[in-house]
C-alpha cells in the first residue's frame, strides 16, 4: 500500500512541504533553568532529522515542543500535520494489553471504528516484524520487541511527522542496530519526516538525512550537517571511511560545543 | 523477519547442558507445594505442643478452663452439634455483616480515591478525613453509632465500614497515581479525555494496589463484624455477642472454638480475594496471593 509513494523519488528539499518549523525557539522553565535558546529548524517531508547533544541539553524539551507537550516561552512553533507519531524512551505499553489491543489503543483513542482500527493493527504489527506475537501481553517480550510494538502503535497513526525521544538508548548494541536497520526501511517505505533524539552519534549519522549538534546549557544548535549517503541506506555504510569521517566532524561540533 | 527477534531468556539450560525453548518467559519458578505447606504445619505442630504443655504443665485442675487443652476445644466445641449449629448461625449473621461493610467500604473507599487523584485541591481537602478516620479510636465511637443509628444490622454495618474503608481509599490513591508520565503523556497527545484516561489508564494500573488494598480491608472488615456484635445486642446474634455469651459463662473450649472459627472466617476471606486479584491482574502483575 506505501509501494507508490516508496516508488516516488524523493522531493528535493527546497520544493518540499515543511512539516515543522522552530524559529527563534526559546524555553524557560518556572525555575528560571534556560533550556533552549533561539533554536532555528526546520523538518521538510522526506527529512530526518536526528538532533544529538549531551544529556540535558533540552534536546528531550525541543520534541516535546515539537509534539504539543509542552509550549515554548518564546518564538514561533509551525507544525503543518496533525498526524504525529511520538516514540517515547520507554515503550510506554499497557502492561495489562497484549500486543494487538497495545497497537490498537491510538486509533481506539481517537474513536476508529472496530474494523479500521483492527486492519491498521495486523499491518503495523507486519510491518516491524511482530506477527505471531499479537497475543503477548508486554511481559513476555523482549526489550526490542516492546520497541517494535510501540513503533507499530504510533504507525498506526500513518504519521507524516514521527518524533523519537531516544526510543533505542535502553538497548544493547546489537538489537539498537537492528532497530536502526528497521526504521531506516520503515522511512524508505512509508517516507514519512522524522525527528530523532539521541546522544549516539553513530546513530544520528545512520540513520538521518540531517544531523544537529546542539550544546548543553543551554540548549542552542551549534552546527547542522547534511548526510550525503542515499536512501535505503545499505547498513555496511557503517564500515566505509566517508562514514567515519562524518561522525569524526559530528562528534568534534559536539565536543567544541560542550563547555 | 522472525529471524531477527529474540524473545527474553528464551534458551534455558537443562540439567543435561541442553538448551530447551521456553514458549514464554517463566515469570516466577514454581514452588512444589511441599515447600508451601510444610513449613507453616510445622510451626502449628510447635504451637499444638506449647498449648497442651500450658494446659496440663503449667494450669492445675482447677484452673485448666482457662486454657483447655486443644482436644477438648475439638470435642466440646467443634463436635458437638448444638455449639457448631449456635457457632456457625452467627458466624453467618457476622459473616453478613463484614460482607456487607467490606462491600460498602470498597465503593465509598474507591469513589474517595478516584475523587481525590482527580484534583491536587480535591486530594488536598479530603486525604487528612481519611487519615483522621483511620486515627479515630472506634471503640469510643461505637456507642454513639448506636444511639445515632440503632443497635442493629445497619449500626453493625457502619462500624464495620469504618474499620475498613482506609486501606481501599489509600491504595486506590495510590494505584490511581502509579500510571507513568509518558503512559498519561501518550494518552494526552491523542486528547484523550480525563475520563477516558482514567478508564483505560489510571484505573487498570491501579488494580493491583486496589486488590491489596481489599484484601487488607476484607480482614479488617471481619474485625469490625465482631467488634460491632460485641456492643449492638439486639437482631440475630453475631459470633461477637456468642464469643462475649461463652466468656460470661466460663465455656472456655466453646470460647475457644468460636474465636478460632471466627480467625479461620478472616483468613478465608483474606485468601479469597487474594485468588480474585490473581485472577483478575495475575496475567501481567505479580500478586503474592497465598
Amino acid at each position: 500500500m506505501t509501494a507508490t509513494q516508496a516508488a516516488a523519488p524523493p522531493a528535493t528539499q527546497d520544493e518540499a512541504r515543511t512539516l515543522l518549523d522552530f524559529q527563534d525557539v526559546e524555553m524557560t522553565f518556572p525555575n528560571g533553568t534556560v533550556a533552549l535558546s533561539g533554536v532555528d529548524l526546520t523538518v521538510r517531508e522526506g527529512e530526518f532529522v536526528t538532533v544529538v547533544g549531551p544529556s540535558g541539553c533540552g534536546k528531550s524539551t525541543l520534541l516535546r515542543i515539537a509534539s504539543g507537550l509542552e509550549s515554548s516561552s518564546h518564538g514561533t512553533v509551525s507544525i503543518a500535520t496533525s498526524r504525529i507519531g511520538y516514540v517515547f524512551q520507554d515503550a510506554t505499553l499497557l502492561p495489562w494489553r497484549n500486543v494487538r489491543a497495545n497497537v490498537e489503543l491510538l486509533a481506539e483513542l481517537r474513536k476508529a471504528p472496530r474494523a479500521v482500527r483492527s486492519q491498521k493493527a495486523r499491518e503495523a504489527i507486519d510491518l516491524v516484524g511482530l506477527k505471531g506475537f499479537e497475543e503477548h501481553l508486554p511481559r513476555q517480550l523482549s526489550g526490542g520487541m516492546k520497541m517494535r510494538a510501540s513503533l507499530a502503535r504510533s504507525l498506526t497513526l500513518d504519521p507524516e511527522l514521527f518524533l523519537f525521544d531516544e526510543p533505542f538508548g535502553a538497548l544493547d548494541e546489537i538489537t539498537r542496530e537492528r532497530l536502526n536497520d528497521e526504521l531506516l526501511r520503515l522511512f524508505a517505505e512509508r517516507r514519512f519526516a522524522g525527528l530523532f533524539i539521541t546522544h549516539s552519534v553513530s546513530e544520528a549519522v545512520y540513520l538521518s538525512t540531517k544531523v544537529v549538534v546542539m550544546s548543553g546549557r543551554p540548549g542552542a544548535i551549534v552546527r547542522t550537517f547534511d548526510v550525503p549517503f542515499p536512501i535505503p541506506r545499505d547498513p555496511d555504510i557503517r564500515f566505509t571511511p566517508e562514514f567515519a569521517a562524518l561522525v569524526g566532524d559530528v562528534s568534534h561540533a559536539l565536543r567544541e560545543g560542550h563547555h | 523477519m522472525s529471524a531477527t527477534i529474540n524473545p527474553e531468556k528464551a534458551p534455558t539450560a537443562t540439567a543435561s547442558g541442553l538448551p530447551i525453548r521456553r514458549t514464554m518467559p517463566a515469570v516466577r519458578a514454581r514452588r512444589p507445594q511441599t515447600a508451601t505447606w510444610v513449613p507453616p504445619m510445622l510451626v502449628s505442630l510447635v504451637l499444638l505442643g506449647l498449648w497442651y504443655a500450658v494446659s496440663y504443665l503449667v494450669l492445675d485442675e482447677k484452673r485448666r478452663f482457662l486454657m483447655p487443652p486443644p482436644d477438648q476445644v475439638v470435642t466440646k466445641g467443634f463436635l458437638d452439634p448444638d455449639v457448631l449449629g449456635e457457632i456457625l448461625a452467627s458466624l453467618g449473621q457476622t459473616a453478613a455483616v463484614a460482607l456487607a461493610g467490606l462491600a460498602a467500604a470498597i465503593v465509598i473507599g474507591m469513589a474517595w480515591g478516584i475523587a481525590m487523584s482527580q484534583a491536587r485541591w480535591i486530594e488536598r481537602s479530603l486525604f487528612p478525613y481519611a487519615v483522621i478516620l483511620q486515627c479515630i479510636p472506634i471503640l469510643a465511637l461505637v456507642p454513639l453509632i448506636g444511639f445515632w443509628f440503632g443497635f442493629d444490622f445497619f449500626s453493625r454495618t457502619v462500624v464495620c465500614v469504618m474499620i475498613a474503608l482506609f486501606p481501599v481509599v489509600s491504595n486506590t490513591l495510590f494505584g490511581l497515581q502509579s500510571a507513568d508520565r509518558s503512559q498519561l503523556e501518550l494518552f494526552r497527545l491523542q486528547n484523550a479525555s480525563r475520563w477516558t484516561v482514567l478508564a483505560k489508564l489510571q484505573l487498570p494500573a491501579a488494580l493491583p494496589a486496589v486488590f491489596a488494598g481489599m484484601r487488607i480491608s476484607a480482614g479488617l472488615a471481619v474485625v469490625g463484624a465482631i467488634v460491632g456484635d460485641f456492643f449492638f445486642r439486639r437482631g440475630a446474634p453475631g459470633i461477637g455477642s456468642l464469643i462475649s455469651n461463652y466468656q460470661s459463662r466460663v465455656e472456655s473450649a466453646e470460647l475457644f472454638a468460636a474465636i478460632i472459627t471466627a480467625s479461620l472466617f478472616g483468613v478465608v476471606i483474606f485468601w479469597l480475594f487474594g485468588s480474585i486479584a490473581k485472577l483478575v491482574v495475575g496475567a501481567w502483575y505479580d500478586v503474592d496471593a497465598r
